[in-house]
C-alpha cells in the first residue's frame, strides 16, 4: 500500500483534496476466480531482487525517438529484464532549434512569436513568461484590462493544454474515444482564440505593454456558453475514465515519490500538487490579477497517476471558476499601456500624427531598448514553474533569453517513478508526467 | 525576498562561515542577489540552504549566460526559492573565461573533424573523464549533490556555454548532438554558421554522408 503524504499547512480554505468521496476503491478483479477455487499467482509491483530468474537477461533497447507514447521526439533508454524496468535515461534533443539563440538576434517585440513556439501547447503562457520579463525590467505597468485579457487566454490556454493531455494520455491507457470527445472541446477553445487573435495556435496575442487588440463582439457570448457546457463535459470525461477498471488498475499505486523527492528533483505543478504539495504560483506569488479571483488548489493524497489525473481535471474546473469571475469583473479601458516609447501608436492616427509616424518607425525598424538588467520571471504554467530569464545590455535586442522549462525539469523525474515497475507502467507514468518535447529542446 | 539589510545580513553571515564568498549583493527589480566567488559557491548554497533561518531548499533554476565584452565573461546564476515564506534569491558566479578570444574558432566549420566514434568518449558510469583537458573551458563546482534538480540544468549550460561543471556525475550535451564541436550560445558563436542539408545541396555539403 502507498505512504499517503499529509499536507502539512493545508490553508483549507485555498486547497481542497481532489480524491474525497470520488475515488472508487479498485475491487479485486480475481475475487470470483478465488472463491471458485483458482489459485491465483500474486501480481502487483515486480519485487526486482526476489523476483528475477537467473536466466533472464538484461535487455537495454530504445524507445523512442519515434516511439507513438512518448508524445514527441523523446527517446528512453530502457534497460529491461523480462517486462520489468531496470534503468531508464531519458535521451532529448531531437527537436532542439536554438530558439533561445535565435530571440538574441531580434528586437524585444520580435522575439515574442519564437518563444511561444518552445511549449507549443502553453504559448500564452510562454508569451506571458517573457513579456511580464520584459515588462519587469522596463517597469511598465498594464492596463487592468489588459491583465484580464491575458488571464483569460492563460487559463483558456490551461483547459487546452490539460484537454489535449487528457486525450492523448487517455489514448496511451487504450481510451480512443477520450481522445474525440478531447479535441472536439479543444476545437472550441481554438476558435475563441482565433476569434480575438486571427490564429488558432501560436496567436502573439500578448505584446510588451498588454494585449494586442480587444476582444471582439461575440467573444464573451461564446466564452460564456463554453463555461455553461464545459462542466457537463468534464463530468462526461470523469463518467468516461473513473469507473474504468482498465484505467484505474493503470494509474492506482504507480508511479509513486515522495513529496519531498520531487521537491528535491525541482519537479513543479499537477505533479507535485498531485504528491501533496499545495504550491501553485497563482496563488503563492500572484501575478497578473490573480490575487483578484477566487479558485482553489486542488491536491491529491497518494502521488499515483490517479492523482495527477484528478488534478489535472479538478485543476480544468477551477480554470472555468476563473474565467467567469473574469468575464464577470472584466474592467473597462484601454488594452495596452500608452507608452509610445514602447507600444505602437494607434493605427487610425499614423495618418495625421507625424509624431506618431515616427514613433511607428522607430519601434518597428530599431524596437524599445530596454536598460541594462538582469531578471528571472517566474509564473505557473500548465505543466509547473515557467520562468524565463532575460539579460538586457541596453540594446533593442535581448542578450540572453532563457526559458526554464517545466517539463525539462520535470522530466528528470521520470527515471524514479518507473524504475521497478512494469513496460506497461512507464507509458502510463510518461502519460501523466505531460513532457512537450518542443519545451524541452526549444 | 530580503530586504537590503536583510541581504547584507546574509552575505555577512557567509562570510562569516567561509570569508571571501560573497563579494558584492545587489538589489534590484525586487529581487535579492548575492554574487560570490566561483571557487565558494557550494559554501553559499549550502549555508542558504541548510541554516534553518534561511532554509532555501528548493532551485527553482540554473542557468548561464555570457556577458561578452564585458569581464569576468560568463556568469552562472541560481534562483534559490524558500517555499514557506515564498522568498526567492538569486545567487550569480561569475566566471572568467580561461582563453580570451580563443572560443570564437570553436565552431564546426573552423575545426578539424572527429569522426563520431572517436569523439571525446562519453562518460559511462564511473568512469572518470577529463571535460576540460587543455584548461580552456571555465570551471565551477557542480551543486548535484546539494540539488538533484540541477542535472539537466547543468548540462545544459556545458553545451551550450561550455562551462564544466566538476563533479557533476553525467556530464554530457543534453540538447546538441553528442559529437558536436562548439559552444553554440556563446555570444561570439556565429549564427547559421551551420550549413542546413537539405537534398538539394546534399552532394555539395561537406561531410554529407555522415
Amino acid at each position: 500500500m502507498a505512504k499517503v503524504n499529509e499536507p502539512e499547512a493545508l490553508r483549507d480554505e485555498e486547497v481542497f483534496i481532489t480524491q474525497s468521496g470520488v475515488a472508487p476503491e479498485i475491487e479485486d478483479p480475481f475475487a470470483p476466480l478465488v472463491a471458485a477455487g483458482v489459485t491465483i499467482e500474486p501480481g502487483g509491483p515486480p519485487d526486482i531482487e526476489g523476483d528475477l530468474e537467473p536466466e533472464q537477461e538484461l535487455m537495454t533497447i530504445n524507445m523512442g525517438p519515434h516511439h507513438p507514447a512518448t508524445h514527441g521526439v523523446l527517446r528512453l533508454i530502457v534497460t529491461l529484464q523480462g517486462e520489468q524496468v531496470l534503468d531508464l535515461k531519458p535521451v532529448v534533443g531531437y527537436v532542439h532549434t536554438g530558439i533561445e539563440k535565435s530571440c538574441e538576434q531580434k528586437s524585444y517585440w520580435k522575439a515574442i512569436p519564437f518563444v511561444e513556439r518552445m511549449d507549443y501547447l502553453a504559448y500564452f503562457f510562454n508569451m506571458q513568461a517573457y513579456c511580464g520579463c520584459v515588462e519587469e525590467l522596463l517597469e511598465l505597468e498594464i492596463p487592468a484590462r489588459a491583465k484580464y485579457l491575458r488571464m483569460i487566454h492563460m487559463e483558456l490556454n490551461r483547459i487546452h493544454s490539460h484537454l489535449v493531455w487528457l486525450g492523448t494520455s487517455a489514448l496511451d491507457l487504450g481510451a480512443i474515444s477520450m481522445f474525440w470527445y478531447c479535441f472536439r472541446e479543444r476545437d472550441t477553445v481554438l476558435d475563441m482564440f482565433e476569434m480575438s487573435a486571427g490564429q488558432r495556435m501560436h496567436t502573439r496575442y500578448f505584446q510588451v505593454g498588454g494585449v494586442f487588440e480587444d476582444i471582439p463582439l461575440g467573444f464573451e457570448r461564446k466564452l460564456r456558453e463554453f463555461i455553461e457546457i464545459m462542466p457537463s463535459r468534464i463530468d462526461q470525461f470523469e463518467a468516461l475514465l473513473d469507473q474504468n477498471e482498465i484505467f484505474l488498475q493503470r494509474t492506482k499505486n504507480i508511479g509513486i515519490v515522495s513529496r519531498e523527492r520531487l521537491l528535491e528533483l525541482g519537479v513543479t505543478g499537477p505533479l507535485l500538487r498531485a504528491a501533496g504539495e499545495p504550491w501553485d504560483l497563482r496563488k503563492t506569488d500572484p501575478f497578473l490579477a490573480y490575487d483578484e479571483v477566487d479558485f482553489k488548489i486542488p491536491v491529491g493524497t497518494v502521488g499515483d497517476g490517479y492523482d495527477r489525473y484528478r488534478c489535472r481535471v479538478a485543476e480544468m474546473r477551477e480554470s472555468l471558476r476563473i474565467l467567469e469571475q473574469c468575464l464577470d469583473g472584466l474592467p473597462e479601458g484601454p488594452v495596452i499601456a500608452d507608452d509610445r516609447k514602447i507600444v505602437l501608436p494607434p493605427r487610425d492616427e499614423l495618418g495625421t500624427s507625424m509624431e506618431a509616424l515616427i514613433h511607428h518607425f522607430k519601434l518597428v525598424t530599431e524596437g524599445f531598448r530596454v536598460p541594462p538588467g538582469e531578471l528571472y520571471h517566474p509564473i505557473e504554467g500548465p505543466r509547473g514553474e515557467l520562468g524565463c530569464f532575460i539579460v538586457a545590455d541596453g540594446s533593442a535586442k535581448p542578450a540572453r533569453v532563457h526559458f526554464r522549462d517545466s517539463s525539462f525539469v520535470n522530466l528528470q523525474a521520470l527515471r524514479e517513478m518507473s524504475v521497478g515497475g512494469w513496460v506497461a507502467d512507464l507509458i502510463q507514468n510518461l502519460a501523466m508526467l505531460d513532457p512537450i518535447l518542443g519545451g524541452i529542446d526549444r | 525576498m530580503p530586504d537590503a539589510p536583510g541581504l547584507e545580513l546574509i552575505a555577512q553571515e557567509i562570510n562569516d562561515v567561509t570569508p571571501g564568498c560573497v563579494i558584492e549583493t545587489a538589489l534590484e527589480h525586487r529581487r535579492a542577489s548575492l554574487i560570490v566567488d566561483p571557487d565558494k559557491v557550494l559554501a553559499a548554497l549550502t549555508y542558504l540552504r541548510d541554516t534553518p533561518a534561511q532554509a532555501y531548499t528548493f532551485l527553482s533554476s540554473v542557468h548561464a549566460a555570457d556577458y561578452l565584452p564585458a569581464t569576468p565573461r560568463f556568469a552562472v546564476h541560481y534562483e534559490l526559492l524558500n517555499m514557506p515564506r515564498v522568498e526567492r534569491i538569486h545567487v550569480k558566479a561569475l566566471l572568467p573565461d580561461p582563453a580570451p578570444g580563443d572560443s570564437a574558432s570553436l565552431t564546426p566549420a573552423s575545426q578539424p573533424h572527429t569522426p563520431a566514434g572517436e569523439a571525446e568518449e562519453v562518460g559511462s558510469d564511473g568512469e572518470a573523464v577529463n571535460h576540460n583537458p587543455d584548461g580552456l573551458l571555465p570551471e565551477i563546482d557542480s551543486c548535484v549533490d546539494l540539488f538533484p534538480t540541477a542535472d539537466f540544468q547543468e548540462r545544459e549550460a556545458y553545451d551550450f556555454f561550455g562551462i564544466v561543471f566538476k563533479g557533476h556525475p553525467d556530464l554530457r550535451r543534453i540538447l546538441m548532438p553528442e559529437d558536436y564541436v562548439g559552444w553554440p550560445q556563446r555570444r561570439d558563436f556565429p549564427v547559421g554558421g551551420d550549413p542546413v542539408l537539405f537534398t538539394h545541396n546534399e552532394i555539395s555539403s561537406p561531410r554529407w554522408y555522415e
